[in-house]
């Protein structure tokens, strides 16, 4: 009788036992890789900075899941197009996170739609990784606990070295400002405004255009007789090329210092011979003298995508170092942390040391204080030659 | 100056409009893809496989004609036989399908369509423009001239007219109404494609590039007084003209504000448009 009730009982916690261990299995299962998601413009105007990021962050998943993957799982990268839409862009990132169980997201080229995914990014405690937008408020967004991390140009700081570009090469004395009409101009008018109030030089005016104008002839008419000597420019590739055909059209040789805009597609074809007169800022230029890292991507990328055959077909440069970069630190954050979970993998980020990087050596590249990982010491000035980026020195 | 140029393009795309209008009471919404299907065709043959100009020009406009019958025959005239006005609806999915469509085939990146008439400026009233942008209204205020007269003094145009009037005794009188209507939405097209490919070398090629045109050329196309083709061609050009000179005179930030209130205004106004006939009710 006794034997019996103990036998029972045994039965029974095995069988509880069996159960939990099942419970535990399963969600375990179903993560049998690491999901990581990517919400960029896979199609329009951006396209192809999509097209970029996705080559830089395989790239490095290829690096690492030939070294083991992480956490002992194979890491999968899932992407989802945001159309350059704020509202396609939230409701992929909640898709990604509710449905996919990502561990973390990268996020794409276009400032407004970074910024929709900001609050839901640090209401679910779930990294947010840019590796393009450059919106200042796009990490320092004074979320207590913040989630948003970069590896890319900032507004605020590029606004700075535009300005001290203007001053050092072309002397300026009046700038004017030509923006594309959207959050991102808006985020470089405050930054360009804030960056001249602290040199002390007057502006001769702020234009703003629009994405699909074939004309910019009466903005930039408005900034010559303002008397602007130098022209700050922010927007995409299309946009911009129209901005240079109307200045061949007006006739006016202005010196152009731009935000990375151009290097977001075929700048020289759409903008023609003048391109060239147009300095944009980069944070990577395949160009040149290369580092041994930077040969060793080149040469992955050059295997792994055979359409790349000349340097001119590894554009933008930018969205695939930065996204490569961005990935293996996400990396090292996921082993540091040795788990999936967003709070953990935040202060692991924080934990990061050295990293040897393709863009720098990366030294303890984030911290509570700053999200950014780069900054304007990392910036490069480069111009189109040829459908080629081609770096500057100042 | 530079406004003239896009006013007259927005007036092009609005005869699209005016056409299909006057002879069966619908529109095209897909008007601004048949902008970009006209310069994407026209780049396609021209710059990648290198044909003569007028050869792949001519071949975009067939090309938009036929996509314009393709409208008329799958998305409008099937909803307008019913009596239904789906076919607004129908065609606005039609331009989104064929953007979509062209963003597979064509790719994503804008591209540039060179053009001899857009590299060198001239100077024109001590404003540098291209010999393009002057060519730009002529073609558009020949065209409009036209159409007024094709329409007006021949016999093929009394008869487009006269299927508006009473479908079913234009019948009656040997004219054969389902062809004219195709007819007049292939013109329509084909008008856009103009248009398309005349901007093309002084903006870029890509998939989305003619949807902000179709609502301006809309709005214009209604501003004009939709029954009148010069009606409609005067009022592209103003549009255009007051673009420009409200971007001038108040920047950038005020311009869509101004205009589309201005169109408002101007709507609430005269109804009918500015040059368009209030339509007889006969009791």
């Amino acid at each position: 009788m006794h034997a019996q009730v103990e036998f029972a009982n045994i039965a029974r916690r095995l069988l509880l036992a069996g159960a939990l261990a099942f419970a535990i299995t399963l969600p375990a299962k179903a993560q049998e890789v690491v999901k990581l998601g990517l919400v960029a413009a896979m199609s329009g105007q951006s396209a192809k900075s999509g097209e970029a990021i996705v080559r830089g962050l395989s790239i490095a998943i290829d690096e690492i899941n030939a070294r083991g993957g992480l956490l002992g799982k194979k890491v999968e990268l899932i992407v989802r197009d945001d159309e350059s839409n704020p509202a396609k862009g939230a409701i992929a990132a909640r898709e990604l996170v509710q449905r996919e169980k990502v561990a973390a997201l990268f996020g794409g080229l276009d400032t407004p739609v970074s910024l929709a995914i900001v609050p839901f990014a640090n209401q679910n405690k779930i990294p947010f990784m840019g590796v393009w937008a450059a919106g200042t408020p796009i990490t320092r967004n004074g979320a207590a606990e913040n989630y948003v991390f970069r590896v890319s140009a900032v507004d605020e700081l590029v606004d700075k070295a535009l300005v001290d570009y203007s001053l050092a090469k072309y002397q300026a004395k009046k700038p004017g400002m030509i923006l594309i009409n959207n959050p991102w101009g808006e985020s470089n008018e405050k930054g360009l405004k804030a960056a001249l109030a602290a040199k002390n030089i007057p502006y001769a005016g702020i234009e703003k255009f629009e994405t699909n104008d074939v004309d910019v002839v009466p903005q930039l008419s408005r900034l010559k007789e303002a008397g602007a000597d130098v022209l700050y420019l922010v927007a995409n590739v299309a946009p911009s090329s129209q901005v240079v055909k109307s200045l061949d059209r007006m006739g006016w040789a202005v010196p152009i210092v731009s935000h990375w805009g151009p290097a977001g597609g075929r700048f020289s074809e759409l903008a023609g011979p003048s391109a060239a007169k147009v300095h944009f800022i980069q944070t990577y230029s395949f160009s040149g003298k290369l580092s041994p890292k930077g040969e060793a991507v080149l040469a992955a990328l050059q295997k792994k995508y055979p359409e790349i055959k000349t340097l001119a077909d590894v554009t933008p440069a930018v969205g695939i170092a930065n996204a490569y970069d961005a990935m293996h630190l996400t990396g090292l954050a996921i082993a540091k942390a040795g788990s999936l979970e967003g709070p953990k993998v935040r202060e692991a980020f924080y934990a990061i040391d050295t990293y040897p990087g393709l863009i720098k050596t990366y030294q303890k590249p984030f911290s509570p204080a700053n999200q950014d990982a780069l900054s304007e010491k990392d910036y490069i000035f480069t111009h189109f030659v040829e459908g080629e980026i081609l770096p500057l020195t100042q | 100056m530079s406004g003239l140029a896009l006013g007259s393009m927005y007036g092009l795309i609005a005869l699209g409009f005016h056409i299909t209008y006057v002879v069966s009471n619908t529109v095209n919404f897909s008007q601004g893809s048949s902008v970009m299907l006209g310069a994407v065709v026209g780049y396609t043959f021209a710059v990648r496989l290198g044909w003569p100009l007028p050869l792949a020009m001519a071949s975009a406009l067939v090309a938009c004609a036929a996509f314009g019958l393709l409208v008329e025959r799958t998305l409008v005239r099937p909803f307008a036989q019913r009596g239904s006005n789906a076919w607004l609806m129908a065609t606005v999915a039609g331009g989104i399908v064929l953007d979509n469509a062209v963003l597979f085939t064509f790719g994503k990146e804008p591209r540039s369509f060179p053009s001899p008439l857009a590299m060198q400026p001239i100077e024109v009233l001590g404003a540098g423009i291209f010999p393009l942008q002057l060519l730009i209204p002529l073609i558009g205020i020949t065209i409009a001239g036209g159409l007024s007269l094709l329409l007006r003094r021949t016999r093929r145009g009394k008869a487009l007219l006269a299927v508006v009037q009473n479908a079913d005794a234009a019948r009656l009188m040997g004219i054969d109404v389902k062809r004219t209507i195709a007819v007049s939405y292939a013109l329509s097209t084909a008008l856009a494609g103009l248009a398309g490919l005349l901007i093309a070398p002084l903006f870029s090629v890509h998939s989305d590039m003619g949807t902000l045109f179709g609502i301006k050329a809309f709005a214009v196309a209604i501003l004009g007084g939709i029954t009148s083709a010069s009606g409609v061609m005067f009022a592209g050009i103003l549009y255009g003209v007051a673009e420009a000179l409200v971007t001038a005179l108040l920047g950038s930030s005020y311009t869509q504000i101004v205009m589309f209130t201005a169109v408002i205004a101007a709507l609430a106004l005269m109804p009918n448009g500015l040059f368009g006939r209030a339509p007889v009710r006969k009791v």
